[in-house]
């Protein structure tokens, strides 16, 4: 299974909510299939897409967060699954693509390379009720229809292969993505009564 | 020495009357009297964190979604989230309002403390982090108003140490 593949397969989906990618491969896959102003790239900061998310979902309750992190960003973060477990938003999917690889530095090969180390286990162990580990693409299409159908939070670990696009590079400032993301959420709680 | 608890209600005051309605924090000692007001506060939404840098994520998702928020921290803590302040706040232009308890400095008894407490000015100008110093409880809630303000207008990470002279009696 290829991240580009699922990102591909959620892209649909992706229209109305709220994205927070990591930095690197996953960020460039996305903004490949086409960059709408509703996802942020988180290009540094290794381990806070999910708790961008988290800030997102508790404060836009009435908007749905996915955050598509890796392992490699998680492991610099694992506290995140106990915060987010404690506070469990219910609009929050947290999607993290296990490709076993720091692919975007080089693909030394991370702790989950070997399968000793279980995101999924860990998130579970952490209290997130719904953490599920998938490693074919209709069972990640099916999980990922499953976390959305579900009012509440969800972690789907998913077991992708360690390749990355063939070019990186947006058309896309930092601070400007940041402004256009923010700029998207307000126009949005306006149309809709501020009522989110 | 106890921590003070009118101070402590004169900030959280202050963090209410400022409009803030969001608050990140990792408990410490200072901290305490002021977080059990937050917790028991239902206008106030509180995100407990397992380490500091977390809070800055948690800040700039705050931020998007246009909900005032501050961060309570200690000094070390803010050590810990220096990547996160670094490559996430500064470096998206996303602004940071940030109360740091300062520990480690004048009359700091605790040897643990102490390093930290040395150099928190020197990081907080190498960051360059625009900060003061809250000494008196006559000020404060003007300086944390103060402190939002400007971590706004300038889209930056802002810091307001909260020293002994406020937080103990």
């Amino acid at each position: 299974m290829r991240r580009a593949g699922c990102i591909e397969m959620m892209y649909p989906e992706l229209e109305d909510k709220l994205v927070v990618t990591i930095m690197g491969a996953c960020a460039q896959e996305l903004y490949n299939l086409g960059h709408r102003d509703n996802f942020f790239y988180l290009q540094h900061a290794m381990g806070l897409a999910s708790s961008i998310g988290l800030g997102l979902a508790t404060h836009l309750p009435r908007e749905r967060v996915i955050v598509l992190d890796g392992d490699g960003s998680v492991l610099m973060n694992l506290g995140t699954f106990a915060t987010l477990a404690r506070y469990r938003p219910k609009n929050l999917v947290h999607v993290v693509f296990d490709n076993g690889s720091l692919l975007s530095t080089g693909g030394f090969t991370s702790h989950t390379t070997s399968g000793i180390t279980d995101i999924a286990a860990i998130a579970r162990g952490a209290g997130i009720e719904h953490a599920v580990g998938v490693s074919d693409v209709t069972a990640f299409g099916e999980a990922f229809v499953d976390a959305l159908d579900r009012d509440d939070l969800s972690v789907i670990v998913a077991k992708v292969e360690p390749v990355g696009p063939d070019h990186y590079g947006m058309d896309l400032q930092l601070p400007e993505n940041a402004f256009r993301f923010k700029r998207w959420i307000a126009e949005r709680r306006r149309a809709t009564g501020a009522a989110s | 020495m106890t921590v003070s608890y009118d101070n402590s209600k004169i900030i959280f005051d202050g963090i209410k009357a400022a409009g803030i309605t969001s608050i990140s924090a990792l408990p410490e000692t200072w901290l305490g009297l002021l977080l059990q007001r937050a917790e028991d506060d239902p206008e106030i939404s509180l995100i407990q964190v397992c380490k500091e840098e977390e809070a800055i994520g948690i800040a700039a998702g705050a931020y998007f979604a246009g909900t005032p928020h501050v961060l309570l921290m200690q000094n070390h803590g803010f050590f810990g989230a220096i990547n996160g302040i670094v490559s996430l706040a500064q470096l998206y232009h996303v602004p940071l309002c940030m109360l740091v308890a300062l520990r480690g400095h004048w009359g700091e008894p605790y040897p643990w403390h102490t390093r930290g407490g040395i150099v928190t000015e020197s990081v907080l100008r190498a960051l360059g982090i625009p900060f003061e110093y809250a000494r008196r409880p006559d000020d404060v809630a003007k300086q944390i108003r103060e402190a939002y303000t400007f971590s706004q207008s300038s889209l930056s990470p802002v810091a307001l140490l909260l020293t002994r002279d406020l937080m103990e009696d």
